[in-house]
């Protein structure tokens, strides 16, 4: 055997960290999905539609990814000025969806649709505590996205981290959406 | 120190142009906040065995209750004060005891104390890396560790006592605050504290992952990895997928505990609080979150001790290891099955019988991958130069109990046996063997054998076999008769047997094994001295090398600094078991293939 060339790495150490990472979110989310779908499949299931305002926090999630992947092409292309505004936008972006998330709980319990307490339904509780999980995430990746455009490196892969990581939060969410909608 | 290389984060080529100017330690960035992943291993092994000591201590104080059931104890009362009111423990005390050792021997012993310490301490040596992918997050690990650790030791002295429900903590115990003097306070800081060690083990494997796949040295390819790597790897695989479900399943708990939500409870009538308001909730739902977990866990706590076990046996051999691809296929497919088993442990919980069969066969169907690694251990012995070296016993006294308690995990996989056996002495007797005893084992090997790489000194090898021998009869002792209790219907978790004829005839079994236990434990505190004194004033090592073996870690200094390597991060030629190959005793992994040597 003679293999004794360096191998060429496809990925660096911290997207193996950041995607492993992500395999592991995702199995908090597996969790949480299957239960609901055991819980959902028993009796004592309140059937409900979602909020209306999680259709704008949908769509609000995914100009949010469109605006961070900006962020990324300027600070490729060296512009720090504008990198920083699109990173700005998509702060205050996620800072808007994690409103209209609360704002969506607001709604179903002003239609009487408890989320906790001893009048809750677990249909209900499981859309609090599945939203409320993401919103952590979310929520996580706004605290990043300041601290980058504060700092604001002109090389390193943070920024290209801080984008995979908000789109992985953005499809999540969109796979959160379908199934609360429609599968579960 | 004068070789310390200083660590700038790894390029993503494989270069080594590391600057090597001294820097200046202070004690707090050495021993505290370390990101050595040397010294970070050598923090796990410590606090790992801080808890040991206290979750075996405990295990005593409830085997005194089992084994002297009427006989009053007044030096007890002046420890433990109002848990042991004249001299004897009671039954809340003893089902706080139960659960903390439990949940502090398998979490914070087996799977910190063990991975945490040689995931952290073998990856970057024998992959040939400076340190971890982000010795930062390694740091980092280790700290929400220690939280862990303060929040589930503080919970033992609340005024209601630690949680008390069992170290799987099933609800309605877990989710009722009223349920129990323990599902108060005591719950919230199990869950706290139970919280912080699923990030910090998240941490961990990550990292662990992240090195193993993307920091090895050249030529070092997946093949050439020492089996250690590979069973730390496929440990971290399982922990980065199953400890988010468990997370998951104690969210869903918080709730129903602080929120009045309805995952878990239903309106069932507890003695003293009355009807539940809570309406539709299923307890079995936990049980499905927790052991999807739980079952991964037994092999989180078991695939490092194999990795190790192969690893010691080969050199202490002086032969290959029997079957390098059987043992890593059989690793893989220990760690798929592990996904797949889980509700074996719930066959009582009215489990659909159909369902139950599916689970029986793939629960028996991981006796093939496990018979393999006995098989290659043993062949691995076969005829080789044994060097019985207290790790090397260690190692031997693993396989022994693999297989003793393995062959009980046939029966129990059995959902009709598993009807009659479940909750009894039988499964107390084989999971303490096969998952405790033997991982605790491999443990132990591990410790004796990289003492001298940790501390540059050797443990003594007469307290390392007087050690070896009352821990390995004592094992037997201890858990070989409670298969008989088992089999006569004993339940676990009972305060006190002395009240039902039928399991008088027991009495002085349990008795026989209580006081065994205790000088096995007193064995430990043996072993703990040996540790502490050898550490100061152990025989030094004087050779890099000083068990011949073949992998990188030999190759570093006897007393590495940070970044391992002084120089250039050796290359690697050759796989990490060419041993009596060609007629050399060993050929270390750096040294090139000569031009007429055989191949493997």
């Amino acid at each position: 055997m003679n293999s004794l060339v360096a191998e060429k790495k496809k990925f660096t150490q911290y997207q193996v960290l950041l995607w492993v990472g992500i395999g592991s979110i995702l199995m908090a989310f597996a969790g949480l999905t299957s239960a609901y779908i055991v819980k959902k499949g028993q009796a004592n299931w309140l059937d409900f539609d979602l909020p209306s305002v999680f259709w704008i926090s949908t769509v609000v999630i995914l100009v949010s990814s469109f605006t961070m992947q900006m962020a990324a092409k300027k600070h490729k292309e060296g512009q720090q000025n504008q990198f920083k505004g699109f990173m700005t936008v998509t702060a205050i972006l996620g800072i808007s969806f994690l409103i209209l998330q609360l704002q969506g709980f607001a709604a179903l319990e002003a239609n009487s649709i408890a989320l906790t307490g001893p009048k809750s339904n677990s249909a209900g509780s499981f859309l609090l505590v599945i939203t409320g999980f993401h919103m952590l995430h979310l929520l996580a990746g706004v605290i990043a996205l300041v601290i980058i455009s504060i700092k604001a490196p002109k090389q390193g892969e943070s920024v290209s981290l801080m984008s995979t990581y908000w789109h992985f939060v953005d499809v999540l969410w969109i796979y959160l959406f379908v199934f609360l909608n429609w599968v579960g | 120190m004068s070789h310390e290389a200083t660590l700038h984060g790894h390029d993503s080529h494989g270069h080594d142009d590391h600057g090597h100017h001294e820097h200046h330690d202070t004690f707090l960035t050495k021993y505290v906040f370390s990101q050595d992943h040397k010294m970070i291993a050598k923090q796990f092994l410590i606090t790992g065995m801080v808890w040991a000591v206290l979750g075996g201590l405990m295990s005593v104080l409830f085997r005194l209750q089992l084994g002297y059931p009427d006989a009053s104890f007044p030096w007890l009362e002046s420890i433990l004060g109002k848990w042991a009111k004249g001299g004897q423990i009671t039954p809340e005390a003893y089902y706080a005891l139960v659960t903390t050792h439990g949940t502090v021997l398998v979490f914070f012993v087996l799977t910190a104390g063990l991975s945490g310490t040689f995931a952290n301490f073998l990856i970057p040596l024998q992959v040939g890396a400076r340190d971890m992918a982000s010795p930062f997050m390694n740091m980092l690990s280790y700290w929400f560790f220690l939280a862990a650790s303060v929040v589930m030791l503080s919970s033992m002295f609340v005024e209601t006592g630690p949680f008390s429900g069992g170290w799987t903590a099933y609800p309605p115990l877990s989710a009722l605050g009223d349920a129990s003097p323990g599902s108060k306070t005591g719950m919230d800081l199990w869950i706290i504290a139970m919280a912080l060690f699923v990030v910090s083990s998240l941490l961990g494997g990550l990292n662990y992952i992240a090195t193993i796949l993307n920091m090895r040295t050249k030529g070092m390819s997946m093949t050439r990895l020492p089996l250690t790597i590979w069973a730390l790897f496929f440990t971290a695989v399982l922990g980065v997928l199953s400890f988010p479900v468990l997370l998951s399943g104690l969210i869903l708990l918080i709730f129903d505990r602080n929120f009045g939500t309805s995952f878990y409870l239903s309106d069932i009538f507890v003695n003293g609080v009355g009807a539940l308001s809570n309406e539709g909730g299923s307890a079995i739902l936990y049980q499905h979150l927790f052991w999807f977990l739980g079952h991964p866990e037994v092999y989180i706590i078991l695939l490092p001790a194999m990795g190790m076990v192969s690893e010691i046996m080969s050199i202490n051999s002086r032969k290959p290891i029997f079957g390098y691809m059987a043992m890593l296929g059989s690793l893989f497919a220990i760690a798929a099955l592990a996904f797949l088993v889980w509700a074996h442990h719930m066959f009582v919980t009215g489990l659909n019988p159909f369902l139950g069969s599916i689970f029986v066969l793939l629960t028996l169907l991981i006796a093939v991958p496990s018979a393999i690694k006995v098989f290659n251990w043993l062949t691995t012995l076969w005829r080789g130069n044994i060097r019985f070296t207290p790790a090397m016993l260690f190692a031997i006294g693993f396989v022994s109990l693999f297989i003793s308690g393995g062959l009980t995990g046939i029966w129990l996989g059995n959902a009709a046996l598993d009807i009659h056996l479940h909750d009894t002495y039988f499964v107390i007797a084989h999971f303490h063997i096969v998952m405790g005893v033997a991982s605790m084992f491999g443990m132990f090997a591990g410790v004796y054998h990289w003492f001298p790489k940790m501390y540059g000194r050797y443990l003594n090898n007469s307290l390392g076999y007087i050690h070896f021998w009352v821990t390995m009869a004592g094992a037997y002792l201890i858990f070989w008769p409670m298969h008989y209790e088992g089999l006569a219907g004993m339940p676990r978790r009972y305060f006190d047997f002395s009240i039902w004829e039928s399991f008088k005839q027991f009495a002085e079994l349990n008795r026989f094994i209580s006081t065994v236990s205790m000088i096995v434990f007193a064995v430990q505190i043996l072993f703990l001295i040996n540790f502490f004194y050898s550490i100061f004033k152990g025989r030094k090592v004087t050779t890099t090398n000083p068990w011949e073996a073949n992998t990188l870690e030999w190759t570093t200094p006897i007393n590495p600094g940070h970044g391992n390597w002084p120089g250039e991060i050796p290359e690697v030629h050759r796989w990490a078991y060419d041993y009596g190959k060609d007629g050399k005793d060993f050929i270390p992994q750096d040294v090139p293939v000569g031009a007429d040597e055989s191949s493997h």
